[in-house]
């Protein structure tokens, strides 16, 4: 009888999928290809501070953060090789390519690690994916658009790196809300790279070829520099979508306080790193119900709470969050259809 | 005589620091984990090295092995024949730089710097989004478990012993160096530099092939950039093997060591030593400066 008792207890304890001690004496470990731009310092600024507290409320033993030298497949790979000798039970993992490393997290699969892809995801299906959902983050834009131009009229759209999954989701998804709203219309789209000075440089050499704009969608990372561009060529300045970077909002802030200029900002949270701790803990906890492609929010900013966050980033970053155990419970919870 | 024993020493002496930081890490499966990596730097290294003995230097061999890669998890995979056709024509074109460095008196590194572009940008037009899949007859063949001595092992003795014999061994492996050695005495006596010219960088390019075929069966799926780190590793394993840059003055089996000793120091040991984050890049750089150091320092008190 008392057997069974503590059995149900321990049913009804794994069942509710709160945090047990019993993952306190797990290892994980964080495979990062790159370190050298602000998104993926804070990446890792987030990270650290998130599983220093993890380590030290004993809710595992060790979380160490491995970056390899250059951005290359091969060079991941082996790191990855590497921590599966060293006996971790998790690897949290930002890849240098969605598929070719597919390799090392099979083997790591294979020997029972559990593997949390984000950001740089990988395919291997026995591999776990943390997806921001970039889709409907353009579809937002152009809802958040309509609300600040009510009559609609003609937008110009600057795209992110050329090739990245990251930057067909956003795209894709402004389509779709033009499609959904007739009364806008995209009048031209450059590549900005995701870069300020870039975004600048094209949207400066496409203005003078195009019509009224009424609106910029954009992908973060280029809202300023769309903004200069606009301003040196003696445009009326158009709704620009920003993307989060201490830059773009400081700018935002400048226009409000002068003319109550309005708009939206969303991006992804290098904090999303935490995240994926989070979830590779929920995993080694014995969580089995948790699906292999998890997807989570993005960050968004609105002209009432972008000035309280402003002065949290610093000079040159980009706004982050630093998710906790409830969220990456919530995040499950919500993609358990 | 210490020379020619210095990197199997380098070698040894990155074991044993792994052994020491890891144990775990001696065993078949701990060997095959690591070491299965260092097969395409070993046959990219033996590519390299066929050039240097040429007295030429490579610098596209890195976008080489990407372009094969992306061949290899495409077309070799769904039109095989088309496949092994664009294969051994790349080895062609490989064979006609050859020529043309020769025949035009050109420097190499000015045409194989161009070349890496040449090679990079097909690689994108073949594959413009990572994916791909190896064939599987390539995914069993490295995946293949051989009883007591782990696979990756094997392959490279193999790899050294066919290319030791070849080079060192044959009358026409001492014309090739010889080519590298002293040309003006291997042309008086009627040898056609223009021939070794072109074998040497076509054997490169067979090597180059072997090497994206090598790292698509362990990574199982392309990316046009996955070979661009193999250019400098290449020339580092040469030289850290007993190469030098002039005088056809090369060592295949020194050049494997110096392949594997590489791929060991910068990646395993980095991993094991729990360096903080911060200061990981640096110290694989740190590590790669050591290692080559050492090297110079034993073969300089040798003269």
């Amino acid at each position: 009888m008392k057997k069974m008792l503590v059995l149900g207890a321990l049913a009804a304890m794994l069942a509710s999928g709160t945090a047990l001690a019993d993952t306190s004496g797990k290892k994980i470990a964080f495979s990062n290809n790159y370190a050298g731009n602000s998104w993926r310092q804070a990446m890792l600024d987030s990270y650290s501070i998130v599983t220093k507290k993890a380590v030290e409320d004993k809710v595992v033993a060790a979380a160490d953060i491995f970056t390899t030298a250059d951005k290359e497949v091969p060079t991941q790979a082996a790191q990855v090789q590497n921590l599966i000798l060293q006996g971790y039970d998790a690897i949290v993992i930002n890849a240098a390519s969605p598929d070719a490393l597919n390799g090392a997290i099979k083997q790591a699969c294979d020997v029972g690690i559990v593997v949390v892809s984000f950001d740089g995801i990988v395919t291997e299906p026995c591999a776990y994916r943390v997806v921001v959902d970039f889709k409907d983050m353009g579809r937002q834009e152009i809802e958040q658009m309509a609300k600040f131009q009510p009559k609609g009229g003609n937008l110009l759209e600057i795209r992110g790196l050329a090739g990245t999954s990251i930057d067909d989701a956003i795209h894709a998804g402004i389509l779709e809300g033009v499609a959904a709203r007739p009364e806008f219309k995209i009048v031209g789209s450059v590549t900005g790279d995701w870069d300020q000075t870039t975004a600048q440089k094209a949207v400066a050499t496409i203005l003078p070829s195009l019509p009224d704009i009424v609106g910029v969608v954009d992908q973060g990372g280029d809202g300023y520099g769309a903004a200069q561009a606009f301003a040196a060529a003696g445009k009326p300045r158009p709704t620009i979508i920003m993307g989060n970077r201490q830059d773009e909002l400081q700018w935002w802030k400048e226009q409000k306080d002068k003319d109550g200029y309005q708009t939206w900002s969303a991006s992804i949270a290098p904090g999303v790193s935490s995240l994926a701790f989070w979830v590779a803990q929920q995993v080694l906890d014995g969580r089995t119900d948790i699906p292999h492609d998890l997807l989570v929010p993005y960050l968004a900013f609105t002209q009432d709470d972008f000035e309280a966050e402003l002065p949290k980033i610093v000079k040159g970053g980009v706004a982050s969050h630093e998710y906790t155990q409830e969220d990456a419970i919530a995040a499950i919870k919500a993609n358990i259809k | 005589m210490l020379r020619s024993l210095l990197p199997a020493l380098s070698l040894v002496l990155v074991l044993l620091a792994i052994a020491w930081l890891n144990p775990r890490a001696i065993s078949y499966f701990g060997f095959s984990l690591m070491l299965n990596l260092a097969i395409p730097i070993a046959l990219a290294t033996i590519a390299q090295m066929f050039v240097i003995a040429g007295n030429e230097l490579d610098l596209s061999i890195g976008t080489f092995v990407g372009f094969v890669g992306c061949v290899t998890a495409t077309w070799l995979k769904d039109a095989p024949l088309i496949g092994v056709l664009i294969l051994l024509g790349s080895i062609g074109v490989y064979a006609l730089l050859g020529a043309l460095i020769h025949l035009r008196n050109l420097p190499s590194i000015v045409v194989t710097l161009g070349m890496s572009f040449v090679w990079q940008g097909l690689a994108i037009l073949v594959l413009p989004k990572p994916g791909g899949k190896a064939p599987d007859w390539l995914l069993s063949l490295m995946a293949f478990k051989p009883p007591l001595v782990p696979f990756p092992i094997i392959a490279a003795l193999l790899i050294a012993a066919v290319v030791h014999f070849g080079l060192m061994r044959t009358s026409y492996g001492v014309i090739l160096r010889g080519s590298g050695g002293n040309a003006a005495a291997l042309e008086r006596a009627g040898w056609s530099l223009l021939r070794t010219k072109i074998v040497l960088f076509a054997l490169a390019g067979l090597f180059g092939v072997l090497s994206g075929m090598a790292l698509i069966g362990i990574t199982t799926s392309a990316d046009a950039n996955i070979g661009n780190g193999y250019t400098l590793l290449s020339i580092a394993g040469v030289i850290l093997g007993g190469g030098e840059f002039v005088g056809g003055r090369v060592s295949p089996i020194g050049a494997v060591l110096g392949a594997l000793t590489l791929a060991l120091a910068a990646s395993p040991l980095l991993t094991f030593m729990h360096i903080p984050p911060d200061w990981q890049v640096a110290a694989n750089g740190a590590i790669l400066i050591i290692v080559l150091a050492a090297r110079v320092l034993i073969s300089r008190r040798e003269r």
